[in-house]
């Protein structure tokens, strides 16, 4: 991790030099690129988020396959030149799969990890900024949502309503603000209190303008790490549902339901079916995961030296 | 102290009422009526009224609220329709079981997670942390299941060691009587919250490293061991009764999933096909305990850290 950055020791001659240099530069935002730029396992994330995306979405117009008519006379076979990584159970080519199962996972994990996150931004910031009633009204809305345990409703909800990519982009976003929300509370619980604020409200700024100008800036580096954190859960708990049975119908192949159908010939031995969902969906969340832990430290390292 | 228990108390069961307005919501607003669900699409009018009599259907919306606070502050958590048992009568006997696969992968997690999350701050930044890290990471980014997945690949199917089903005994000690039916489930559920204590617990050993009585100790010459046993394992163990509070949302969900990988008899393989048969009240019945253990597993973690640690005053 980037624990790296911060040991002495590790550091070289010429990375602290370059530490100096961003003191004289000055400016926060090249330092917190500085830092996450050094970190290698930021990198690995980066490059590997790069890459699915580009698999998923430039990969189908580069190597084309049916996904939507079963091919029956070719089912589960294992891999050969016409299929790199074999067919499942319905003869579908499973590389292309992969392609257009991450589609969905993608859009699902960017959509809810920045709704959810602004969303939970601007929650907190009022919350926090006013704090005394308002404040404990809207943190125990926020309690209550963390309290609801997150997949027997999505069960339930999934039960009951035909999913779809939309409801379920909404329904991840209604569990995935909640965490945001109380973190930029916490923070904008002590930058109300800071002498920047008391000036603007001395000048008779009002408080719209405050939480606008002045706290939701300074929070936007636990913005910018619990959206990354967001997208990998969206992803995952995406993944779970799909391998339960309670998401998209079969007609949208996702990584979750081609792992859900490919684990019914574990015991056959069809290993294509099963490994490469899972390396996909296990790489495409580190990487996200990387890349958080990564923005976290740089941010932290922001903080300490202003 | 008192003050601030109290003051937990109240907000707690604030959270408790919150969460049983929003299962009494769903339930609510399931489309279609309960009575025609339960006496059939060939019901007369007049049945349907006798039934929404019966139960309480034809009063206003906040009374039909009251009931069922009243029905679950009598432990009442609803009835299964298509069992015709209460859902009561249906968890008494799987929780004792889910107890059994929650409890001994919670302590197993502990068992590691204490030990490695101490060595990975002692020797921080060496191989053995870098090893610990990794793994960490790529288990907490793995769904659930996967890891299930896994076990069952490599010890039930490559190797025959353990079954891949877990044992189908009625009772907690009849699942106990099988420990190798045990093994796949209760390992994979104890990687899952190992997974979530791991990090943390690492991140706590080194906030305490850093602290002055460990300095203290080290400067009056006591031997590195003792220091490690008394000054920083000890103070580390506080950050265990926050994980298992906090941990108590992800055993829970970890247990719904493993028990559906391995067929274990459980609350929440319950919840799953009752999932399937649309059963709405067990699966709410099910989701409001899960929120109310949720709840009161929080407030006992504040609390118990709060005497744990005196320094902290709220």
């Amino acid at each position: 991790m980037a624990m790296e950055s911060f040991t002495p020791a590790k550091v070289d001659v010429e990375v602290q030099a370059e530490g100096g240099d961003v003191h004289a530069s000055g400016s926060p935002w090249r330092l917190v690129g500085r830092t996450f730029v050094q970190n290698r396992l930021a990198i690995v994330g980066v490059v590997i988020v790069v890459v699915v995306i580009l698999f998923s979405f430039i990969g189908p117009l580069l190597y084309h396959t049916d996904q939507f008519n079963p091919n029956l006379i070719a089912t589960n076979m294992s891999p050969s030149g016409g299929h790199p990584l074999g067919t499942d159970q319905s003869g579908f080519d499973i590389l292309g799969r992969l392609m257009e199962g991450g589609k969905s996972s993608i859009e699902v994990g960017l959509a809810v990890g920045i709704i959810a996150s602004v969303f939970g931004l601007l929650y907190g910031a009022v919350s926090g900024f006013f704090g005394g009633a308002v404040d404990a009204v809207m943190m125990r809305v926020v309690d209550i949502g963390l309290a609801v345990p997150v997949v027997f409703l999505f069960i339930f909800m999934a039960q009951v309503y035909k999913p779809t990519l939309g409801l379920l982009i909404v329904l991840l976003v209604l569990v995935s603000w909640l965490i945001p929300a109380r973190l930029v509370r916490g923070e904008t619980l002590s930058l109300r209190t800071r002498e920047y604020v008391q000036a603007v409200r001395v000048m008779g700024g009002r408080s719209g303008r405050i939480i606008a100008r002045h706290i939701i800036p300074n929070t936007i580096g636990t913005i910018v790490v619990t959206v990354t954190f967001q997208i990998a859960n969206a992803i995952l708990i995406l993944a779970v549902l799909q391998y339960l049975g309670f998401g998209l119908p079969a007609t949208t192949p996702t990584w979750g339901s081609m792992l859900s159908d490919g684990t019914t010939y574990l015991q056959d031995g069809y290993w294509w079916e099963v490994y490469p969902a899972l390396l996909t969906i296990v790489i495409t969340v580190v990487a996200f995961n990387f890349i958080g832990d990564a923005l976290q430290d740089a941010f932290d390292v922001r903080l300490q030296e202003r | 102290m008192t003050g601030f228990i109290i003051r937990r108390l109240g907000e707690a069961i604030i959270v408790v009422l919150g969460v049983t307005l929003i299962t009494f919501a769903l339930l609510h607003l399931l489309p279609g009526s309960l009575a025609r669900d339960i006496i059939g699409n060939k019901a007369s009018p007049q049945e349907i009224a006798a039934f929404n009599k019966a139960n309480g259907l034809n009063t206003p919306v906040w009374n039909q609220y009251w009931l069922f606070l009243d029905k679950l502050l009598h432990g009442n958590l609803g009835y299964s329709f298509q069992y015709n048992r209460t859902v009561d009568s249906l968890l008494a006997s799987e929780l004792p079981r889910d107890i059994v696969l929650g409890g001994l992968s919670l302590i197993f997690a502990l068992a590691i997670a204490i030990p490695i999350g101490v060595a990975q701050a002692v020797r921080r930044n060496g191989a053995l942390d870098y090893a610990g890290t990794g793994v960490s990471f790529v288990l907490y980014s793995m769904p659930q299941y996967a890891i299930a997945l896994l076990l069952i690949q490599l010890l039930a199917i490559s190797f025959h060691v353990f079954p891949a089903e877990a044992p189908q005994s009625a009772s907690a000690i009849g699942m106990l009587e099988h420990p190798a039916g045990l093994v796949l489930p209760v390992a994979s559920l104890t990687l899952v919250t190992y997974a979530l204590f791991s990090r943390y617990m690492r991140s706590s050993a080194i906030d305490t490293l850093a602290q002055d009585y460990i300095r203290t100790a080290r400067a009056k010459g006591l031997p590195e061991r003792l220091v490690l046993t008394r000054h920083l394992l000890r103070n580390s163990l506080i950050a265990v009764v926050t994980l298992v509070g906090l941990s108590i949302p992800t055993v829970i969900t970890g247990t719904l999933i493993i028990e559906q990988v391995f067929n274990y008899p459980g609350a929440g393989l319950e919840y799953f096909n009752a999932a399937l048969r649309n059963d709405y009240e067990v699966m709410l019945g099910i989701t409001v305990l899960v929120g109310v253990v949720t709840v009161l597993g929080n407030l006992l973690a504040d609390i118990g850290y709060a005497i744990l640690d005196p320094r902290i005053r709220y």
